[in-house]
């Protein structure tokens, strides 16, 4: 098939524009892991580079800032969450599908409507670039209200929603001509996954689309004076869950439709790759209550209903467990392993010509754990000795943080380097990177979850808290929690030292001189055992059955927030404590008469 | 499908299936729940402490930006105490260390928790969402002397 220069440029667009804002969010990533352990109280290179850019331009407003400040750790990681866990994966999921489907389905993309779609996304990361970096947006990735944002904000958040959709509608006409024109035959599982990934995101997202256009975009821009803030929460995490679906299933496509070809095996099961993506598609929403274990306002039996539709989403993650490790023994025989685990050192771990395997199988690994300690946090009442700890992050740092991220890096790379005709440089780091990175976020993550069962909470800048040495003596000071915030922040220094690798091999790629045709060309696993499935050939019904059990699990949870919900909230900002609107009267009042 | 694909699968469905179960002992056998749906009372406007019988207190908590106001909690060991929690402002948490209590302040409902303390010592209260500039500070503390 023929590229495009159009088509080309698209995708190269979509994954370099969010790896160079993933230097700000990783970057952002090692400053927080040394603020909570108390090494630093504010960032010296940030200060230095800001002061010298206010003072060649002469903008006092960049000289004045208070650096010291507290709002500084939290405005961090504001850009450290919306940057790595929203830009990024969504820009991702958008362009690996533009690159995905037209490859498996041999169809040119309209990329009108792609450069539309990528548009519409870039506007809507200026916007809330712009809301973040000023620091007016200053309420971390899951804004809860009545926490208040600039609106472009929140209109930066929508469009880049929109964005996304009009990318994935984009496919619906190459998947129907490709039907058409082979009656009968079993679409691609690549992209029959990147289907469910993006019909788990239109769903999902239609309940965020609810909460930003209709609560807080009026709300911030003043038309509206309150805000229901449990409904609004408990829209934010309909679509909350199913986001980490939406993270994981492109990094799911690749486990089994490239991983087993690269490791010099088959992709073990076709019927099992199916039968987890329509599982994906038929439960990852009707869950979203198990991150509301903690919240009022939502009645104990609906919080069970939703822990036993989460146990049921854990179950396509554990098929896929085996399948994976199943294609992998697969591989590891066919390259002369003997014995019952031979397999396992046969693979090719450190091949630089198979680099992209260690993006995977490190992403792999680290999954074990961020899988099992999943189901801790799903699990009801044991929720109770980790929710909003750092347990949390360091638990989701071995899921999206890890294989997630991984697999994104890796597919970049990947894909930059065939788009642009230029072959990977530095393959020796490319290759050390994610082992390096698997070391880092284990020490990383220990610290934060033991940390957590000892009660130390996340999103909390404890140098200046806890772990403040101006509290020693004081009951607040937590000499328990300062080994795992130092455990933590070591293992934060080699995560970012493992991405500085892969960022110094990225762009050396991209600025190379183009040695090779551009192209895109997938490793195409075959497969081992293919069976029809008919029951897994047509996505519609599924997806009818999962908007019942949408309706079934959610309708009770959403009556209940709103009848024990007596009073909206006014708007706040997170640096005074009285509502921003009593804010504006008494400014007024100070100021003089007349001027 | 493949025997060996369907024993695994099968094998994942206890295993999700017994985990339930010893969930469900733990929340009806043992009583440690998570917090359900109050209605029965509105949010309320001053943070209060009663003793509502021998070692049994009800304590009225309003997270505020960015500090815990009620009155000092120093109670007995073996102490049960109800608490009814609201936010004066923004969404708060709020943790008692050593305990099963992890509750989320959200302005406009109120939540419940039992808590209890058979041991003399101090308790930490963490609040652990993050609720503007002076989030790390809050905190307070739930003082159990020997009776």
């Amino acid at each position: 098939m023929e590229l495009t220069r159009s088509y080309r440029h698209l995708i190269l667009t979509e994954l370099i524009v969010p790896i160079v804002l993933l230097t700000i969010g990783i970057y952002g990533g090692l400053m927080q892991v040394l603020f909570r352990a108390g090494v630093l109280h504010y960032d010296p290179l940030l200060r230095l580079l800001i002061s010298t850019l206010g003072n060649l331009f002469g903008v006092e407003a960049l000289k004045n800032i208070d650096w010291q400040s507290s709002i500084m750790y939290y405005w961090g990681l504001t850009l450290h969450g919306v940057i790595n866990a929203i830009v990024l994966t969504t820009f991702f999921a958008v362009a690996f599908g533009n690159a995905v489907v037209p490859y498996f389905l041999r169809l040119p993309l309209n990329t009108r409507i792609g450069w539309l779609s990528a548009i519409l996304m870039l506007i809507g990361v200026l916007l809330a670039a712009f809301a973040m970096f000023t620091g007016q947006a200053s309420v971390l990735y899951t804004f809860y209200p009545p926490l208040k944002a600039h609106p472009t904000f929140y209109l930066g958040a929508a469009l880049l929603i929109i964005g996304s959709w009009v990318g994935a509608a984009n496919w619906i006409p190459l998947y129907r001509r490709w039907r058409r024109e082979h009656p009968g035959e079993k679409i691609p599982l690549a992209v029959m996954g990147m289907f469910a990934t993006f019909i788990i995101w239109f769903i999902a997202t239609l309940s965020v689309a609810v909460e930003v256009l209709f609560l807080l975009l009026p709300w911030s821009l003043g038309w509206t004076e309150t805000v229901d803030v449990p409904l609004a929460r408990a829209l934010f995490w309909f679509f909350g869950h199913p986001l980490v679906y939406f993270w994981l299933l492109p990094a799911y496509v690749m486990y089994y439709t490239m991983l087993p070809k690269v490791a010099g095996g088959k992709l073990f099961s076709d019927a099992a790759g199916r039968l987890v993506f329509v599982m994906f598609i038929l439960f990852s929403i009707p869950v979203g209550a198990h991150h509301q274990f903690a919240d009022p306002g939502i009645g104990t039996q609906w919080k069970w209903v939703h822990t036993f539709l989460t146990y049921a989403v854990a179950l396509p993650s554990l098929i896929t467990a085996f399948t994976v490790a199943a294609s992998l023994e697969y591989a590891g025989r066919q390259r002369g392993a003997r014995g019952l685990f031979g397999w396992m050192v046969r693979l090719p771990y450190f091949d630089r010509e198979r680099w992209l395997f260690s993006y995977w199988i490190a992403g792999l690994i680290i999954f074990i754990f961020g899988g099992i300690s999943g189901i801790v946090n799903a699990s009801y009442n044991l929720n109770l000795a980790v929710h909003n700890t750092s347990w949390i992050p360091g638990h989701f740092h071995l899921t999206v943080g890890s294989p997630v991220l991984l697999a994104v890096l890796g597919m970049s790379l990947f894909l930059v380097s065939q788009l642009s005709g230029k072959g990977v440089r530095l393959k020796s780091l490319v290759v050390a990177m994610p082992y390096l990175w698997l070391v880092g976020v284990l020490i990383f993550s220990f610290g934060m979850m033991r940390g957590g069962l000892q009660g130390m909470p996340r999103r909390t800048y404890l140098g200046a808290g806890a772990l403040n040495p101006d509290m020693q003596g004081t009951v607040f000071f937590r000499a328990d929690w300062a080994p795992y915030a130092e455990i933590a922040m070591v293992g934060g220094i080699i995560m970012f030292i493992a991405a500085l690798l892969y960022f110094v091999a990225f762009f050396s790629t991209l600025f190379a001189r183009r040695t090779q045709e551009a192209t895109v060309e997938f490793p195409v696993a075959e497969v081992y055992h293919d069976e029809p499935v008919r029951a897994l050939n047509r996505l519609a019904p599924w997806v009818v059955a999962a908007v019942v059990l949408i309706i079934v699990s959610y309708t009770p949870v959403l009556y209940d927030v709103v009848r024990s919900s007596f009073k909206p909230a006014p708007a706040y900002v997170p640096e005074y404590n009285v509502p921003e609107k009593q804010l504006q009267e008494t400014s007024r009042q100070e100021q003089p008469l007349g001027q | 499908m493949e025997r060996t694909e369907r024993v695994v699968i099968g094998l994942g469905t206890v295993v999700m299936v017994l985990f339930f179960i010893a969930i469900f002992v733990l929340a009806t056998g043992f009583g440690i729940d998570v917090p359900g749906c109050v209605t029965e009372m509105k949010p309320f406007e001053r943070d209060t402490l009663f003793q509502t019988g021998d070692k049994r207190y009800e304590l009225h908590v309003i997270a505020r930006m960015w500090a815990y106001q009620m009155p000092p909690v120093e109670i007995p060991a073996g102490s049960v105490v109800d608490i009814y929690l609201t936010s004066g402002d923004v969404v708060h948490g709020f943790h008692i260390d050593y305990t099963n209590v992890n509750l989320m302040a959200v302005p406009g409902t109120v939540t419940y928790a039992r808590a209890r303390f058979p041991q003399p010592g101090e308790y930490p209260i963490i609040c652990h969402e993050y609720c503007g500039i002076g989030h790390q500070q809050m905190m307070g503390v739930v003082r159990v002397v020997q009776p």
